[in-house]
Formats: C-alpha cells, sequence, structure tokens
C-alpha cells in the first residue's frame, strides 16, 4: 500500500487483461458463428475455428490470476477488507451460477413433470434412460466423498499445516478427474443421441455443464494444491482454498439435484400427462 | 502502459495515466465510468437513428423506405424493417439505458457516495466496459450478416430458431447478448461487493443515499435475472446449430418454455432500468426542494419490495398464450400488487417537493418530468396487468405507449437528469442554464406528441412490428412521426450544445447546488480528482456532506 492511502482498499494498478479477455471473446464469438455456418475463419477446419479465441481467453486468465495471487502473496494487498470483498465475490459468482442451472433445471421440469403441451410422457417415448443406481450413484458417493475430503483439507490449511492439506486437496481433485472419467463413459454408452429429442437436450445441457463446473473445480483445487505445498495459504487468510471448496460444495450440491431429480426420481417409471 | 504496470501508486495521485493505456488498461471507476457514458451515447446515435427511419416509415400508410434500404442492405423491405425495430430495442436496452445508469452513473456515483476511494473490484470493473464494445460490434453484426436478426427484442422461437431465420444473423444476435450478460454480472457482483463492504465508517445501510440503494438493488436484479436468460440464450444456441429441441415441439420441446425463461430474465430487466432512474430522480428533487426525502427508509423499501415481486409477475407478458384461468388470476393480482411499492415512490416524491423551497433549474424539471410521464407509463401498466384487457392490448401499439412512457420517457428522462444533475461535477464545467430548459421542453413535448397517439392507435387495433397498416391509422401515426422530428431535433440540439460546454464551457465549483445537496459527491472539486476519499470520510457523527444550516 502506498503510505498517503489511509483507507484499507485495494488500489488495483492498470491491467492490460481485461481489454485482452473482451476482445478474446468477441475473437471466440465470431470463431465460433462461422464454425455453426461453415463459414471460412483463418483457414481453420471445423471446431478449430473456437481455438485462437479460446486460447487467448485462457491465456488471459492465466495472466490474470498471476497477477492476483503475486498481489496478495509478494505485495500482501490484501487486507482484512480487500479479503471479506474477495470472499463475497465468490459468494455472490457462484449465487449466479446457480441461477444459470436453474434455467437447465426449469427446462427439465417444464418438460418432466407435463407442463409443456408437446411431452406426452416422461421419460419420453422411445427413450432408453440410465440406470440411476449403476454409474449415476457411483459418481453420486465419489462426489460425496470429495466434498469429506475437501473439508478435511480445509481442518489443515486452518492448523496452518500446508502440506497435509495439500495431500487430501490432491486426493478431492483426483476424486473430480475420477467423476468426471465415468461421466466420459457414460455419455460413451448412453443409448441416445444429444439430437434424439428434448430428454436428450435437458440431459445432455444439464449434466454436461455440470461436467464442466466439475471440470473448472477440478483446475481449481489443482491450483490450491500447487499454492499448498508452496505455503501460501495461511490459517488466517487462504481465500483461493477456501473459493476453491465453496465451489467444490456448490458443484456437489448441483450434482445431488441432477442425481435425486433427472437419473432417479423422474427417470422411471414412465408417466404419462 | 508507460507508468502503468509498475508503480502508479507512488506518486501523485492526482496524475492520471497518459494516452490510450489510460482507458485500456483503466482501473479507476471514474475513467470506466465516463468511457460506459461515452460508450452509451456512442450506442444511442445508432439506436436512434434507427428509431427515427421507423418513423419515417410509419409516417404514412405504404411503403416509403425501407424497399430502399432493405435493398441496401441485401434484405427485403419488410424482413429489414423486422431488422431495425430489433436492433432499436436491443441497443436501447442493453447498450443505451443499462450502460448509461448503472455503468456510468453508476461507477461515477456509487463508490463517492459512500466515501469508497473506488469501487471493491477495479480491475474486473474494466472487463465490464471492455464487454461492451465487442457485444456491440456482434449486434451489429446480427442486424448486418445474412438477413439480419429480425426477431424482435424478445427472440422468440420458431421465428428465431433454425426454421425462422436460418442464416448467421440470430447466433451473432445470441452472442451479444452472451457478452453484455456476462458483463452485467460481473459488474452486479462489483456494486453489491462495494456497496456492502466499503461504505464509510459510520454510514450504516440505513444512512445510505437512495442512490445506493438503487444500484444494490439493481445489482441483484442483475445477478439473478441475467444467468437465466444466459441459460435460455444457450439452449437457443444449441437448437440452432447442434440439434437440441428444448424450443421445438418436432422434438419433444415447447417454444413457450423459452417465453418463461425470457420473461423471467425480462420483468426484473425492466426494473433493472429503472430503479436507478428512481435512486436519480431521488437525489434531485431532494436537492431542489431543499428538504431530505420525504419517507427514506419507505423509499428504500419500496424499491427491495419492488425488486422482490419483480420475480414472481413475469407470465403478465404471457396472457395470450392459453394460460390457465387461475394462473392468470395470479399474475394479475401480483402485477398489480407492485404499484402499491411504486405508487409509495411516486407520493413520496411529491411530499418531498410539498413545502419545498423549490428552484427549477434543469435537472429539477426533467426529474419532474420523468414523475409526471412515468406515471402515466405506470398507469398503463396496470391497465394491461388485466388479463382480460390485456388479450386485447397484448401486440398492438398500446403496449407500444405503456414502454415507451416507462422507458423512453422515464427512463431516459432519469439519464437526462442525471446527466444535467452531474454535469458539473464530471466535466468540472457549467452547462448553460437555457440551453438544458430548451432543450427539456423540446425534449418533453416532442416525445408527448410522439407517443401519446400511440395509446389511441393501439386501443383502435393497430398491431406492433409491423411495417404498414391500414389506411384508417394514417392520422395519428402522421402526427407521431412530427413527434420524432421534433425529439430528433432537441437531440441533436442537445449534442452540439454539449460539445461547445465541454470545450468552452464556464468553471463550475464544487457544489453549484447549495444546502440541498448533501451526499459526499459535493464535498469534492468539481471536477471530480482522479482520486477521491484517500482519507476516509467519517459518518460516525452524522453527514459530513449536510450543511450546517440544516
Ligand atoms: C406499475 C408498473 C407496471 C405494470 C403493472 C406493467 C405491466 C405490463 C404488462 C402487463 C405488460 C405486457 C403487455 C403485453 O405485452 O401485452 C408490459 C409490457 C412492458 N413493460 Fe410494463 N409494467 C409496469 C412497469 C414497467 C416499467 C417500470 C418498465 C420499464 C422501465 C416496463 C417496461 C415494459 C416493457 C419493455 C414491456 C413490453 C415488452 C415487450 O413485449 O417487448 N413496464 N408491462
Ligand atoms: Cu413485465
Amino acid at each position: 500500500m502506498s503510505a498517503q492511502a489511509k483507507h484499507p482498499y485495494h488500489m488495483v494498478n492498470p491491467s492490460p487483461w481485461p481489454a485482452m479477455g473482451a476482445f478474446s471473446a468477441l475473437f471466440l464469438a465470431i470463431g465460433a458463428v462461422f464454425y455453426f455456418h461453415e463459414e471460412s475463419f483463418l483457414g481453420l477446419p471445423g471446431a478449430y475455428k473456437l481455438l485462437p479465441g479460446l486460447s487467448l481467453i485462457i491465456l488471459t486468465m492465466l495472466l490474470w490470476w498471476r497477477d492476483v495471487i503475486k498481489e496478495s502473496v509478494n505485495e500482501d494487498v490484501h487486507t482484512d477488507e480487500v479479503s471479506t470483498g474477495l470472499r463475497m465475490g465468490m459468494v455472490l459468482f457462484i449465487a449466479s451460477e446457480v441461477m444459470f442451472f436453474v434455467a437447465f433445471f426449469w427446462a427439465f421440469f417444464h418438460h418432466s413433470l407435463g407442463f409443456s403441451a408437446s411431452t406426452l410422457q416422461w421419460p419420453p417415448a422411445g427413450i432408453e434412460v440410465l440406470d440411476a443406481w449403476h454409474l449415476p450413484f457411483y459418481n453420486t458417493v465419489i462426489l460425496l466423498t470429495s466434498g469429506v475430503t475437501v473439508s478435511r483439507a480445509h481442518l489443515y490449511v486452518e492448523a496452518g499445516l500446508n502440506q497435509k492439506a495439500a495431500k487430501w486437496i490432491w486426493i478431492t481433485a483426483g476424486l473430480g478427474a475420477m467423476f468426471l472419467a465415468l461421466q466420459v463413459f457414460e455419455y460413451g454408452h448412453a443409448a441416445f443421441g444429444l439430437s434424439d429429442g428434448i430428454y436428450p437436450s435437458t440431459f445432455y445441457l444439464a449434466t454436461g455443464f455440470h461436467g464442466f463446473h466439475v471440470f473448472v473445480g477440478t483446475t481449481f483445487l489443482v491450483v490450491c494444491a500447487m499454492r499448498a505445498q508452496k505455503n501460501q495459504f495461511s490459517p488466517h487468510k487462504h481465500i483461493g482454498f477456501q473459493s476453491a471448496a465453496w465451489y467444490w460444495h456448490f458443484v456437489d450440491v448441483v450434482w445431488l439435484f441432477l442425481f435425486v431429480w433427472v437419473y432417479w426420481l423422474l427417470g422411471l417409471p414412465v408417466r404419462t400427462f | 502502459m508507460s507508468t502503468t504496470a509498475t508503480h502508479a501508486h507512488d506518486d501523485d495521485h492526482n496524475h492520471a495515466p497518459k494516452g490510450i493505456s489510460r482507458w485500456l488498461n483503466s482501473t479507476n471507476h471514474k475513467d470506466i465510468g465516463t468511457m460506459y457514458l461515452v460508450f452509451s451515447v456512442v450506442a444511442a446515435l445508432v439506436g436512434g437513428g434507427l428509431s427515427l427511419l421507423i418513423r419515417i416509415e410509419l409516417g404514412e400508410p405504404g411503403i416509403q423506405v425501407f424497399d430502399v434500404i432493405g435493398e441496401m442492405m441485401g434484405s427485403e423491405a419488410k424482413q429489414f424493417y423486422n431488422v431495425t425495430v430489433t436492433a432499436h430495442a436491443l441497443l436501447m436496452v442493453f447498450f443505451v439505458v443499462m450502460p448509461a445508469l448503472i455503468g456510468g452513473f453508476g461507477n461515477w456515483f456509487v463508490p463517492m457516495m459512500i466515501g469508497a476511494p473506488d469501487m471493491a473490484f477495479p480491475r474486473m470493473n474494466n472487463i465490464s466496459f471492455w464487454l461492451m464494445p465487442p457485444a456491440l460490434i456482434l449486434l451489429i453484426l446480427s442486424g448486418v450478416m445474412g438477413q439480419g436478426a429480425g426477431t424482435g427484442w424478445t427472440l422468440y422461437p420458431p421465428l428465431s430458431g433454425l426454421a425462422g431465420q436460418p442464416d448467421m444473423s440470430v447466433d451473432f444476435a445470441i452472442l451479444s447478448l452472451h457478452l453484455a450478460g456476462a458483463s452485467s454480472i460481473l459488474g452486479a457482483t462489483n456494486f453489491i461487493t462495494t456497496i456492502l463492504n466499503m461504505r464509510a465508517p459510520g454510514m450504516t445501510m440505513h444512512k445510505a443515499p437512495l442512490f445506493v440503494w438503487a444500484t444494490l438493488i439493481t445489482a441483484v436484479l442483475l445477478l439473478l435475472a441475467m444467468p437465466v436468460l444466459a441459460g435460455a440464450l444457450t439452449m437457443l444456441l444449441t437448437d440452432r446449430n447442434f440439434g437440441t429441441a428444448f424450443f421445438d415441439p418436432r422434438g419433444g420441446g415447447d417454444p413457450l418454455l423459452w417465453q418463461h425463461l425470457f420473461w423471467f430474465f425480462g420483468h426484473p430487466e425492466v426494473y433493472i432500468m429503472i430503479l436507478p432512474a428512481f435512486g436519480i430522480v431521488s437525489h434531485i428533487v431532494s436537492t431542489f426542494s431543499r428538504k431530505p426525502v420525504f419517507g427514506y427508509l419507505g423509499m428504500a423499501y419500496a424499491m427491495a419490495s419492488i425488486g422482490i415481486v419483480g420475480f414472481v409477475v413475469w407470465a403478465h407478458h404471457m396472457y395470450t398464450v392459453g394460460m390457465g384461468v387461475n394462473y392468470r388470476a395470479y399474475f394479475v393480482a401480483v402485477t398489480m400488487a407492485i404499484a402499491v411499492p411504486t405508487g409509495i415512490k411516486i407520493f413520496s416524491w411529491i411530499a418531498t417537493m410539498w413545502g419545498g423551497s423549490i428552484s427549477f433549474k434543469t435537472p429539477m424539471m426533467w426529474a419532474i418530468g420523468f414523475i409526471f410521464l412515468f406515471t402515466v407509463g405506470g398507469v398503463t401498466g396496470v391497465v394491461l396487468a388485466n388479463a382480460g384487457m390485456d388479450i386485447a392490448m397484448h401486440d398492438t401499439y398500446y403496449v407500444v405507449a405503456h414502454f415507451h412512457y416507462v422507458l423512453s420517457l422515464g427512463a431516459i428522462f432519469a439519464i437526462f437528469a442525471g446527466f444535467y444533475y452531474w454535469f458539473d461535477k464530471m466535466t468540472g464545467k457549467v452547462y448553460p442554464e437555457w440551453a438544458g430548459q430548451l432543450h427539456f421542453w423540446t425534449t418533453f413535448i416532442g416525445v408527448n406528441v410522439l407517443f401519446f397517439p400511440q395509446h389511441f392507435l393501439g386501443l383502435a387495433g393497430m398491431p406492433r412490428r409491423y411495417i404498414d397498416y391500414p389506411d384508417i391509422f394514417a392520422e395519428w401515426n402522421m402526427v407521431s412521426t412530427w413527434g420524432a422530428y421534433l425529439t430528433m431535433t432537441s437531440t441533436v440540439f442537445f449534442l452540439i450544445v454539449t460539445l461547445i460546454v465541454m470545450i468552452a464551457g464556464r468553471k463550475s465549483v464544487a457544489n453549484p447546488w447549495g444546502d440541498g445537496a448533501t451526499t459526499l459527491e459535493w464535498t469534492v472539486a468539481s471536477p471530480a480528482p482522479f482520486h477521491t476519499f484517500e482519507d476516509t470520510p467519517d459518518f460516525t457523527g452524522g453527514n459530513p456532506a449536510a450543511h450546517p444550516a440544516e
């Protein structure tokens, strides 16, 4: 903090990453539309048209978050007040993510509970649903276990034992990876494709976005595990890890809803409207 | 990147970084607010130009200009008329009103009103802004690529699906809204955190200025409503490009699902556009009546209840889809309930003026104009809230008149009110009173001539979103178009005067409005220095910006 500032807040230095991120998003969007409509874009084939924009966005994220970690660890600008702000920011971000999933659950319930005039039964005729008590159940167990392991890691962080915490964060991330592997396996063996009507539409988008969030959460945890190995968390201040843990619990809860409603209760038996 | 990445905070705080990097890399709430305001003006020029085209076309029966324009744009007259209506609405909602009220005034004045040195996340603040120009570029592409997106701003399938508009235009529109939505969500996170975490010591929420309250509630609505739109847009995108069937009955989907998701976002969205306006108007009415706002807490909680109830009324936009009568009864009742807190606000503004020593300066004129015209729009809203009435009125010009009274004459009047109120603070210049008054009166007359006749047209059954109409509607349409010419002339006058004043205006003072102005922004110089409140103001012993005479 500069000498004259009497407030506890963080006056962030100018940064090129926001504008870079925004224009990368433009690049990605144009690439995406050209991919959808099979127009030529930088001579790239098919979905590769997404690659330039996407890589630039990922690069921006890396550079941006590297700065945030530096500001926390090296410049020590994350005062108690700034830390409170960062935690609030994370909670609000998760709240907005919850509302994103609300849209997909809305789509699911709209059809599966018979609000739609064009859905005559659920699951729709010709759809062979997955058995909830097979892979989906294993995945439920995996995610619930990972909720326990991440809490264990949290206890170690709060006790100042970063190395032990790192171990348990790695275990959590490993469980996340296992979940993803099983999910991919399940997709590969499902009897319906994405374009086979409303059931696969709701199923794949809801579970797919959830899977993507597991991927993001796992990545977040891996970064935290590495930071724990570098002893970057203190019992008093570990916003990065705390955010990753909150995010992980959020992903966990979304899965419970998916499991209970999409796979189990509204999976079988067939109900007609 | 001259002084920037290294040690910007070491030396003099009032030395802003120089050149393009000051803006591109900004982490300063005032600079970002300025960029938002400039952006909003640019979008308004495009959006306003399109509305003028619409009015010229509708000035008389038959097709006047769109055959030529349509051909120029590689489209057909009727389609391109729809493209123009769509682009006009999306521009005004997402690229004019929201950036001006929230991004512009919110960024400028929320930190200053709570005595904070900046926003909570200054760097994220900048990506909120910089996502908007790419979103605007995508929106323009949606209008000019292929046939152009002519779906209306509500993007209803099947018209917005592959069957209705197979080319790339609608995909550009969807991605444009995705980026604008991401910008809003990040901005909302920033405002909520700033307001909850960075208020000056002693400024409890119950002492926070009403514009701060308004922005807080607006941000909560954005945070919760925008992601639902994002989800819906994603489904539309996959329906169009990956063969899903969310909105397609052929695959068991349902177009009505779109309407539910859209309006679950869309109704909170209309409050997102008007709540900040409420906040601004409260300050202006209080300042120029030299009285504190009547019923301050009631005003704050009226906004909060409008925000909450605003989430459960969405299907009043869908009375004609064949909903069951019980659903309709419910949505009628809750929609009308919103008129209660809205009425509280209007009566409180009047009570604030009551017995005050009112000075009718330009900002006050716009604020009073707002109250007057917004009330007209609110009253027609209550009419439309009745399902039985709305079956006849839905998709007619009566609805167009309603939402222009609350938006063009509500939100936009509040933007002008805020602009004149804070002009000195933002630019350090004095706006000539005569010019402001002339601008107000010509706009006030112009927009009323423009929009009031649309009530009559709607009641007579003229449908919205059509390029042509039967001769019976010709007279009032002609009057309406005269109103558009007058409004546009007034706007051009405003732009020219503003440019001149910004360059050659007289220097203003810290507080040009006197005793009535009691919020913290009036305690710093005009224009406000690059950094404000390095020394945190203290509210524990009362409001340091209040004037001793009170
Ligand atoms: C007393 C408060 C209000 C009530 C009861 C109300 C009611 C309604 C109803 C029932 C409709 C649907 C009409 C139809 O499509 O048939 C409507 C449309 C609309 N309202 Fe309001 N409204 C109110 C305030 C507002 C405010 C404050 C705004 C924005 C600042 C607003 C903006 C709109 C817009 C943009 C539409 C048209 C949407 C479209 O179809 O494109 N309204 N209103
Ligand atoms: Cu509404």
